[in-house]
């Protein structure tokens, strides 16, 4: 079942324009999805995100490098001879046609016999939970409502990949949660492979098998939501997954100082200069380092504490709610546990 | 392989080819054969025959005496020209006097009602011009509207028909709405909180139209002259209709050449003229609208 | 506490003059319709409301070929211009980097750049050599000249059209494996359809109203309505032309109309 669903990028690379204001979209991008997974493309507005997907897509053709799904070399194959479809952004229905035609679109141009489509398009109508809008004009349908017709639609011709760019930034907090769970369901229910597009690293992390953090045009790191987020790869993951302090210091041994305090670790680690990430809810009351607090926030669940370190960094911890507020100008004695370090390479 | 740029372009071009090729074939190719036509000699009954001179360009603004072959200035000719220009410029000004407060009224008006009106400034825009120019004739003619409004009052009948001044109350009537649509895309976009903070600056009604309103609208008011300048000086049915013979405007004159005056060459050669004529009238536009934008 | 009087956008005597503009651009037109209707037979004497003058217009032959004759090339050159003002509007709309963009546009507008009087010349010339080569009469020539002047008119709507739909909806049919003859004939096209329609009304009122270069262009014995008009305004008015002129008017206004109401209708289901 997932040979064929499995897709390939190898080498990628998209340049737009020529000679000096050429623009790298995709600098060398490779990856591979496994089939029947769900699989994020994640990164701030401009890191290729959008480009890597209307390449599987087909409507860009990579500069350099090729792109295969399962054994087949698809790199040259037009969008309309591709059996990958996409979910776009703005949903892009017809605006001339109901519902249940623009869900039938694909089955049409294939030029599969009506008594099928009619049969297909009510089962994905069912599946997305719109039977009853069947035939509404789209103008007529609420964002949400329309972001089920443009699966449907999406999913009708059985194509062994589905692309989705960022199909749930127009929806209201409430309604994308409801719609993340949706698309969850969906994904294990058809078991095609799901390549998801978005910026909310909070989105990401909740409904990837895996994920690509991407950050001008490269990838910066591939992995469950796990490691991601618990073993970033470099200082962009970090920074740009969760919030993550940067503590500059130097490992001797297996221990690492940040000015006078020492922090013991808990793996062999590269030795010399570096720097320490570590989450601020990681970060625990102790007597490892002194800090001077600088300022608290009331955060309802939490305080969060922003302070400096006796070298003069930057440091951010979370504290209990109920936990006594601790005022500026005021020490307070700090612990970095070994596991929640990761460390980085020195700028 | 042809990159996908040079192909994307020669498709457009290729779509574009048979609207094109019509307009070459049927507007732009034989404004060509007019240049060309204005440089060869009158035929015998019509058209022209090959010896090339530019006996038709001299014709233009000098004319020869039968007597004694000595050139000089043929002044009926100049003073078509100037009536010409003198009427398209007065026709300019009419137009933008009672077209400012017309588009500044449609502009001003709430949302809802503004459609009706921009639909009763429409009507008459789409009316054919030869209606209209009639119905300014049923207007001003000895037994017209107005003198029986006149007459009425015990005054006496105007004789405003085939006179300038009736060429020019028609002309200003017919291109009225040429100059209020422009002007009236330009004020629609006029912000008014800039009035309000002159006001706040103590300055008065005139000053503001003065200082503020008409500076910023100045690209609708170009827009609006040469939209009503270029097809004045080139009016032919309006001069015909209301001028009678007496008071022909170029376009007129052009049609002589080709009717009774038997002149092809004369004819082309006016036909450039008032192409030139046009063509220094939109560069002004261009030059003038690119000051507008730049002190906008 | 009373609400401020002062309005920042009353301009002193602008509203009064407006509505004088407005009276007066509509005294002379029903100043003619109303003439139309007038029964007796002196243009200056009211004879009482009668539609004899329509009448007397129906019942003239000359009129009626005129009459049909305008509606021939109304019909063919609004058709023409349409098809081909769509076919150059889907050339040049969609790609933004067209090379030579500039020069095609040019090309499009030149009619409405030159005046009427001297594209109305060149034509009487270029026609007259092709009618001594070929010895064509027939109405081909007009046809031809309207169709091109028309052409400007036509691509307006259709491109604007054209610019205001969403390009996302061609890739989303590219993606639903629809060639690009398919996306034209099941997407493309029934969208730009009321912007088609628009840009035939409009070439439609053109042509119907053209005077000027149908005047050059036309052999004997082909006149238009308005040339027809043109020709007898040369012995004074009479209400047989303003009843003419009245139908012609209720003609634009009911294309006008429609028109009007059809941009509202789709600027309201735009999604």
């Amino acid at each position: 079942m997932n040979e064929a669903t499995t897709v390939l990028v190898e080498g990628a690379s998209k340049q737009f324009g020529r000679g000096p204001n050429a623009i790298l979209a995709l600098d060398d991008v490779s990856l591979s999805i496994e089939g029947g997974s769900f699989f994020t493309l994640l990164g701030p507005s401009g890191c290729g995100k959008t480009t890597l997907l209307r390449l599987l897509a087909g409507f860009e053709t990579p500069t350099r490098g090729r792109i295969l799904l399962g054994q087949d070399d698809v790199t040259a194959l037009p969008p309309n001879r591709r059996p990958i479809n996409t979910v776009f952004q703005s949903y892009a229905l017809f605006p001339h046609l109901s519902v249940a035609r623009n869900v039938g679109f694909g089955l049409k141009m294939l030029g599969r016999p009506a008594g099928q489509i009619a049969e297909r398009v009510a089962r994905m109508l069912s599946l997305v939970r719109m039977e009853s809008f069947a035939d509404r004009l789209v103008a007529q349908l609420s964002g949400g409502q329309q972001q089920r017709v443009a699966l449907a639609r999406a999913l009708a011709p059985e194509p062994r990949v589905l692309l989705l760019d960022e199909p749930l930034s127009a929806l209201d907090l409430k309604l994308r949660k409801e719609m993340q769970v949706e698309l969850k369901r969906l994904q294990r229910e058809t078991g095609i492979t799901f390549v998801f597009v978005t910026h909310d690293q909070e989105e990401a992390l909740t409904m990837s098998d895996r994920i690509a953090v991407m950050s001008a045009g490269r990838v910066q790191q591939i992995g469950s939501p796990r490691d991601i987020y618990a073993r970033p790869a470099n200082r962009f993951v970090a920074g740009f997954i969760g919030e993550s302090n940067f503590l500059p210091a130097d490992i001797q041994g297996k221990i690492a100082r940040l000015g006078n305090a020492e922090v013991r670790l808990d793996r062999d680690e590269p030795q010399g200069r570096v720097i320490l990430a570590i989450r601020p809810e990681e970060v625990r009351l102790g007597d490892a380092i002194t800090a001077r607090v600088v300022e608290t926030i009331y955060l309802g669940n939490a305080l969060q504490v922003m302070a400096e370190l006796p070298d003069g960094s930057p440091i951010v911890l979370r504290l209990p709610a109920a936990q006594a507020v601790p005022l500026p100008g005021t020490r307070i004695g700090l612990d970095l546990p070994g596991p929640a370090i990761q460390v980085l390479e020195a700028d | 392989m042809t990159d996908p740029q040079t192909k994307a372009t020669l498709n457009s071009w290729a779509l574009a080819a048979p609207a094109l090729a019509l307009l070459v074939m049927a507007s732009i190719g034989p404004l060509l054969i007019v240049l060309v036509y204005s440089f060869m000699t009158p035929g015998d009954y019509s058209g022209v025959e090959r010896p090339f001179t530019t006996q038709a360009w001299q014709q233009v603004f000098l004319s020869r005496d039968i007597f004694d072959d000595t050139l000089s200035w043929a002044d009926a000719h100049l003073t078509i020209f100037w009536r010409s220009v003198k009427l398209s410029v007065l026709t300019t000004a009419i137009t933008f006097l009672l077209g400012l407060p017309t588009a500044w009224f449609i502009a001003t008006r709430p949302p809802q009602r503004r459609a009706m009106w921009l639909f009763l400034i429409t009507i008459p825009f789409w009316t054919n011009l030869l209606i209209r120019t009639i119905a300014i004739n049923e207007i001003i003619r000895s037994e017209g509207l107005l003198n029986q409004v006149l007459g009425w009052f015990g005054a006496g009948p105007v004789n405003l028909l085939y006179t300038d001044t009736a060429v020019l109350i028609g002309m200003a009537y017919v291109y009225l709405p040429m100059m209020v649509l422009p002007m009236y895309a330009a004020i629609d976009r006029f912000d008014t909180r800039l009035l309000e903070a002159a006001y706040d600056l103590f300055a008065s009604r005139w000053q503001v139209l003065r200082h503020v309103v008409l500076p910023v609208i100045r690209p609708g008011i170009v827009a609006g002259s040469i939209l009503v300048f270029v097809p004045s000086l080139g009016a032919y049915v309006t001069p015909r209709v209301l001028g009678g013979g007496k008071n022909m405007m170029i376009g007129n004159f052009i049609e002589l050449q080709f009717g009774q005056g038997q002149n092809w060459p004369l004819g082309a050669a006016l036909a450039v003229l008032l192409l030139i004529a046009v063509a220094l009238a939109l560069a002004v536009y261009v030059r003038a609208l690119a000051g507008a934008e730049r002190n906008g | 506490m009373a609400r401020s009087a002062f309005d920042a956008a009353r301009l002193p005597g602008f509203a009064a003059i407006a509505i004088a503009v407005f009276v007066l651009l509509y005294l002379p037109i029903v100043t003619l319709v109303a003439y139309s209707f007038n029964g007796g037979e002196s243009v200056a004497v009211w004879g009482g409301f009668s539609l004899d003058w329509y009448g007397r217009a129906w019942a003239n032959e000359t009129v009626k070929a005129a009459a049909v004759r305008s509606l021939v090339i109304a019909g063919s050159a609004s058709a023409i211009a349409a098809i081909l003002a769509t076919l150059a509007a889907l050339g040049i709309v969609r790609n933004r980097r067209m090379k030579g963009r500039g020069a095609a546009y040019m090309a499009i507008n030149q009619p409405l750049m030159v005046p009427e009087i001297v594209t109305a010349v060149a034509l009487l010339i270029f026609f007259a050599s092709i009618r001594q080569v070929t010895g064509y009469q027939g109405l081909g020539y007009l046809i031809a000249a309207h169709a091109a002047f028309c052409i400007p008119f036509s691509y307006l709507p259709i491109s604007a059209r054209l610019e205001g739909m969403d390009a996302t909806l061609e890739s989303a049919a590219a993606d639903l494996y629809a060639t690009p003859m398919q996306t034209f004939r099941h997407i493309t096209l029934p969208l730009l359809m009321p912007g088609v329609a628009a840009g035939a009304m409009l070439a439609f009122v053109i042509s119907l109203d053209d005077v000027v270069i149908t005047e050059f262009v036309k052999s004997a014995g082909q006149d238009t309505l308005p040339t027809y008009m043109l020709g007898q305004m040369r012995r004074g008015v009479s209400p047989e032309v303003n009843a003419i002129s009245t139908m012609l008017l209720a003609v634009t206004v009911v294309l006008l109309t429609a028109f009007f109401i059809i941009n509202r209708q789709f600027n309201r289901r735009k999604s």
